[in-house]
């Protein structure tokens, strides 16, 4: 795709490119490069001298058992917020597709909590599940649980993947919700007069229909849950307790933080890219995938 | 409507408003622990009804600020993420419809390559970078600024893809009419590419102020004074798990604050935000 | 098989906006019947109703012996072929077509049996396995039809199903509608705003206008003998020409000054009584004096290769005159018409109803 008329000019180009190319050069190639080189060093104790030692930091990054249970603890709170935003959004969204009164008005209340910073969602969620004074967690308490998400792992898993899931159902509804109306009407019909119920309606012709949408925003939510959540973490657990809510991104950040092992935190890092690289391309090869339908 | 089962809308009606009660309801809860004293909080004795003291904790949180936050007040923290906010979108915008602009009308030899620098940044957020960017951002004495705030944050590719794939609609006629009319490359930016581009700009800030308001990362790294605190890094200090001695009305009151900037935004401007969001995420 | 019957059906949307004004309607068993009018007319609003996707807001709509208004569309035992086509994007041509026939839990071998037969009699057995969007526009209205085909229903009803595709297609798939409902007697119900169609594909021609009927008649009937002004502006291309008249007595009227003879007329019409005269310009001899005649000012000639279409103003009012190439000279200026009083047909200026013989 090339404009067939054009500007020609020797030095203009570079000139309006200059700003955005010098701050990316700047704040992401020299520390994204930096971080590369910095993975393959090995400070010492005082941080006075620093030897190359290959891929030394990623051996033993590797026999941390606790960089493994970063890795499940990851997976285990993308997958829940992926499946649980996923469904109550779709569900929400199939229902608002309906010509209903004031369906207008529900969009807005459904989808301004995306506008909430991610630390303040997981502080309004520890309010209500503070095992003293939170107001949920009083009913809890009277069942019979032992509810304290201070110190039980499980339960400050619980609250995160509530806190995360009720930021990203907003945008996951709208998505659905987009989706939903892009389908034409008249297939639903023929569908309807093909004698399918509305369930089987929903399954049969609806649901595949949107599983475009539904990958692209399994992988948007991955991604939400794996980077931006960091402020949810940090507000409800700061990674606790004894570590076990802290993902591989809160990892970086407390191992460079508090530890200073730069190597090891590099090496983090350097994953960390990998990783966002493999779900640009899966999220990519949707987008081609997309254009065909 | 295929069928008219007058169940399936009362089922619809039931499941939103569940839905709206469930999204609306920690929010509520902050509204009205913001308007209690601090003792019926933490006694867990805090009804579903507004209280008495929300002047007291309003103004409190806004202009005097708690112990935990070294006594900033809560206003100046605003005033702080408000800055942060409108200094990345604007700056965004105007960085990436300026390369976008370069990348789309002009030839020349390392266009690609131009795009391709500007277009990988998408694979590397700022929190696979943290340290390296910091100790940059530390060496150019930015720390505890605003412009290392904003500046490291305002290169990214969404905004130069939105404003390229924008470009790539505008017919080449109208360029062609403009070289016609004598227009210059400067002329043609300001008088008909600018205009036609405002609800693009519109929606891209609506997207990049909530974006700006919302960061945590960042600044909880680079800002080591108080006086430079954001909204939604100053709420984290105000509550330490393990302490009784949290002051939960101010807080809440905090955490309501801190909301409604971007909350209002996308209320009111709810077309340009659903617009910005479908067009980033292409 | 079953005939539809129409009584007083009626569709009000919300805000009072009446879309179908009480339309009465019998549909022979087995007969094709065609809902022809400018769009906003109501003729889709009143298939989708017979269909069940829309609710009925008054009258009732019985297909066979069961008035089925609160029937769901599933159970009304029809078949519709929709103007995009409506087919399941992400099925195969033939899961597309077997999809209604495993709703209703037919057996499986039956459902390979029924879309074989379908796809034989389409010619698309060789696209079977292919998904939608690797058809041509062509294929997916074959297919379209396919998926009506092999539900063996009681009516089919078809949405504008060829106004998607481009000319040279469209006549060809109109032949092989015709064709195909002829074999199936299925009795079928279509809607489109095309005149040609409506005349070619119909045994029952239902002009609509306004959400009600303008007229009920066989194709011939309807142009021969329009009913209302509407319709015989409305079938026939080019439209037939309007003059202003006047009664000079029974059987004659005057046209700017000069008379001219009228078979259907009706009696009892005083000397003097304005009248609208329409003459089709297929209808209107050039050059020969008949029994009556009219002059007419040429300002241009469109060529159409066969024939020829003379534009110019008879009595002040705009007129058309359709001749065979080659049966006027082409730089003539002024045109005697010779006018069959067969082929005159009067409407009132104000009911616009056709003023015939009772």
């Amino acid at each position: 795709m090339e404009k067939r008329a054009i500007f020609s000019s020797k030095t203009l180009p570079y000139l309006l490119l200059l700003p955005q190319l010098a701050i990316t050069f700047i704040f992401f190639y020299w520390p994204a490069s930096q971080a590369i080189w910095q993975s393959f060093l090995l400070e010492d104790a005082f941080g006075l001298s620093s030897e190359f030692v290959g891929f030394e930091n990623y051996r033993t990054l590797f026999e941390q058992p606790e960089y493994y249970r970063a890795m499940v603890t990851t997976a285990v709170f993308s997958t829940a917020v992926a499946i649980l935003s996923l469904s109550c959004a779709l569900l929400l969204a199939s229902q608002a597709d309906k010509q209903l009164r004031f369906g207008q008005g529900y969009k807005t209340l459904l989808i301004w909590p995306y506008a909430v910073a991610p630390a303040i969602a997981g502080v309004l969620w520890i309010f209500m599940f503070h095992p003293t004074l939170g107001m949920v967690s009083r009913p809890i308490k009277t069942m019979g649980i032992d509810w304290n998400p201070m110190l039980n792992a499980n339960h400050a898993m619980i609250l995160l993947v509530f806190a995360a899931t009720w930021k990203q159902i907003s945008y996951n509804f709208l998505f659905f919700l987009a989706g939903l109306q892009a389908i034409p009407k008249s297939v639903i019909e023929a569908a309807a007069i093909d004698g399918a119920g509305p369930l089987r309606r929903f399954w049969t012709i609806v649901f595949p229909l949107l599983s475009p949408t539904t990958f692209f925003l399994i992988v948007v939510t991955v991604v939400y849950v794996f980077f931006e959540t960091f402020g949810t973490i940090d507000a409800v657990t700061g990674g606790g307790p004894a570590g076990q809510t802290t993902t591989l991104v809160y990892k970086v950040y407390s191992d460079g933080r508090l530890g200073g092992d730069l190597g090891s935190s590099a090496a983090q890092s350097v994953i960390l890219m990998l990783i966002v690289i493999g779900l640009t391309a899966i999220q990519f090869r949707y987008v081609e995938r997309k254009v065909q339908y | 409507m295929v069928e008219n089962r007058p169940y399936a809308k009362f089922l619809a009606y039931l499941v939103l408003t569940i839905g709206v009660i469930i999204v609306a309801f920690p929010v509520y809860l902050a509204v009205i622990a913001s308007t209690n004293d601090s003792a019926t909080i933490s006694n867990g004795n805090m009804s579903l009804l507004p209280g008495d003291q929300a002047g007291v904790n309003y103004y409190r949180t806004l202009f005097q600020g708690t112990a935990r936050t070294s006594g900033e007040a809560v206003g100046s923290m605003m005033v702080n993420s408000f800055i942060m906010a409108m200094g990345i979108a604007f700056g965004k915008i105007l960085i990436s419809i300026l390369s976008a602009f370069a990348v789309v009308y002009f030839n020349f030899p390392f266009r690609k390559t131009a795009f391709w620098i500007i277009f990988i940044t998408l694979m590397l957020p700022v929190e696979v970078r943290i340290y390296p960017t910091y100790k940059i951002v530390a060496d150019l004495g930015m720390l505890d600024t605003y412009t290392g705030l904003i500046l490291p944050l305002i290169a990214s590719a969404t905004g130069t893809l939105l404003f390229r794939q924008f470009f790539m609609t505008v017919p080449d006629e109208l360029l062609e009419a403009s070289k016609i009319d004598g227009a210059g490359a400067f002329r043609f930016f300001k008088d008909t590419l600018i205009p036609l581009s405002i609800t693009t700009i519109a929606a891209l800030f609506v997207i990049q102020f909530i974006y700006g308001w919302n960061q945590y990362l960042w600044p909880l790294l680079i800002t080591t004074k108080s006086s430079m605190q954001t909204v939604v890094i100053g709420i984290k200090k105000m509550l330490t798990t393990q302490d009784v001695l949290t002051e939960w009305q101010i807080a809440m009151t905090t955490a309501v604050l801190a909301m409604l900037p971007p909350v209002l935004v996308v209320i009111f401007m709810q077309r340009l935000f659903v617009k910005g969001l479908v067009e980033t995420e292409k | 098989m079953a005939g539809v019957t129409l009584d007083t059906v009626r569709k009000i949307y919300a805000g009072n906006v009446e879309a179908v004004k009480g339309v009465s309607l019998d549909i022979e068993d087995g007969s094709f019947c065609v809902l022809v009018g400018p769009s906003g007319c109501g003729k889709s609003t009143l298939l989708r109703m017979i269909a069940g996707l829309e609710t009925i807001s008054g009258g009732t709509v019985k297909i066979g012996d069961r008035i089925v208004n609160q029937i769901e569309p599933a159970d009304r035992d029809i078949a519709m072929v929709f103007q995009n086509y409506a087919l399941y994007p992400h099925m195969s041509v033939y899961d597309n077509m077997a999809y209604g026939l495993r709703n209703r839990g037919t057996p499986k071998d039956e459902i390979e049996k029924r879309v074989k037969e379908a796809a034989r009699i389409l010619a698309i057995e060789s696209f079977l396995a292919r998904k939608p969007r690797q058809l041509s526009g062509g294929q997916r209205q074959r297919v379209a039809m396919g998926r009506a085909i092999v539900r063996k229903p009681q009516v089919f009803l078809f949405d504008e199903p060829l106004s998607n595709l481009d000319a040279k297609l469209r006549v060809q798939m109109r032949v092989e509608i015709k064709r195909l409902q002829k074999a199936l007697g299925v009795t079928s119900i279509y809607v489109t705003h095309d005149q040609v169609e409506a005349m070619t594909l119909s045994d029952k021609l239902v002009v609509m206008s306004g959400g009600q009927i303008e007229q009920v008649g066989s194709p011939a009937d309807v142009y021969r003998r329009p009913e209302t002004r509407f319709v015989a502006t409305f079938i026939g291309s080019p439209p037939m020409n309007i003059l202003p008249g006047t009664v000079e007595g029974p059987g004659r009227v005057s046209v700017g000054g000069q008379s001219i003879a009228v078979t259907d007329m009706r009696e009892g019409l005083s000397a003097g009584t304005p009248v609208e005269v329409g003459l089709r310009p297929e209808d209107v001899q050039a050059g020969s004096a008949g029994v009556s005649a009219l002059t007419m000012d040429v300002d241009f000639v469109e060529e159409l290769g066969a024939t020829q279409l003379f534009h110019g103003k008879v009595a002040g009012a705009e007129f058309v005159v359709q001749a065979s190439t080659g049966q006027i000279p082409a730089d003539t200026r002024r045109l005697t018409l010779a006018i069959d009083p067969a082929n005159v047909h009067l409407f009132d200026p104000q009911t616009t109803k056709r003023l015939g013989r009772v």
